[in-house]
């Protein structure tokens, strides 16, 4: 399917972040942009082992209870984006582009199948071939899945984003959810290369399909 | 009387889950503040008030299905 590049005006490349750090950051960005006091901004960070359960969730899909967890070192948390449950940690990259859909299309699955073509981009750019699955959301490597997607959309503003696993160590925080509320299982850019990858590459290369000629803001916080 | 409906979310988005209400009937409400949530595949979509007033009405629950052009609520 054909989508419009997602571009960007400024790029906030975030390190790493608290989960609630980063919503209050894009809390902002939203304000900034509907006001168009902002041009289209995305966020890419990585964050603290968290579990986020989205608005479509279900309480059976985490398969430890917050306690356990909680010793793994896990964080839950209830957030406002669509879909089920998902699993953040430090090894995987999450871009949340904030923009106004009014100015690109305002159809949310368009934007769904956008942010999927921006992973299947960057997968691509690093020797990987990515594909969708039909009916699903989600970028997939030989029908394991590799990134993640949900959002939220307030008047037209987006707001979360996708995820992408890099690192191999970090899935498995996976094995204490059912990711999206379903049996799946996931895989990593390290588990397919069967290498390591440098993150500080693969945010680069984001940063680059992101936008060119942009404000580009390291360690933004 | 101002009509709060359900906008076009999408080309191919023929109906959505109203899975939130921000207010209740009676509540006062600002324009440009979110009113609903509609969810769709991994999209939720908040929709804003349209105007200023209090919320005097809301025809669909939380959990039901709702379809673009349906009237969700009125606003005084």
């Amino acid at each position: 399917m054909f989508t419009e590049p997602i571009r960007c005006d400024r790029i906030l490349d975030a390190g790493l972040l608290e989960y609630a750090v980063f919503e209050r950051m894009q809390e902002e960005i939203r304000t900034q942009v509907r006001s168009r006091a902002s041009g289209a901004t995305a966020i890419v960070c990585r964050h603290y082992p968290v579990i986020t359960c989205g608005r479509s969730s279900s309480p059976q899909n985490l398969l430890m209870n917050a306690e356990q967890l909680a010793h793994k070192g896990i964080a839950v948390r209830q957030v406002r984006r669509g879909g089920d449950v998902t699993y953040h940690g430090p090894g995987q990259l999450c871009v949340y582009p904030v923009l106004d859909l009014r100015t690109r299309r305002a159809d949310l699955h368009y934007y769904l199948r956008s942010l999927e073509a921006f992973i299947l981009g960057i997968l691509g750019a690093s020797a990987i071939t990515g594909e969708r699955k039909p009916g699903l959301t989600g970028v997939w490597v030989g029908g394991e899945k590799i990134a993640s997607i949900g959002i939220s959309v307030h008047d037209w503003i987006t707001g979360y984003g996708c995820a992408i696993n890099v690192s191999a160590a970090d899935l498995k925080g996976f094995a204490c959810i059912r990711p999206c509320g379903m049996d799946i299982r996931m895989t990593s850019m390290e588990t397919v290369l069967g290498h390591p990858v440098d993150i500080s590459e693969i945010v680069n290369l984001i940063t680059r399909r992101l936008s060119h000629d942009t404000s580009y803001c390291s360690d933004a916080r | 009387m101002i009509q709060v409906i359900v906008p076009t979310l999408g080309e191919s988005i023929e109906k959505a889950t109203l899975s939130f209400w921000y207010f209740q009937p009676g509540a006062q409400v600002k324009e440009k503040a979110d009113l609903v949530e509609l969810t769709t595949d991994k999209a939720a979509y908040n929709l804003p008030s349209p105007a200023t007033g209090i919320l005097t009405e809301i025809f669909f629950k939380e959990g039901d299905t709702v379809k673009p052009g349906d009237l969700l609520a009125v606003i005084q």
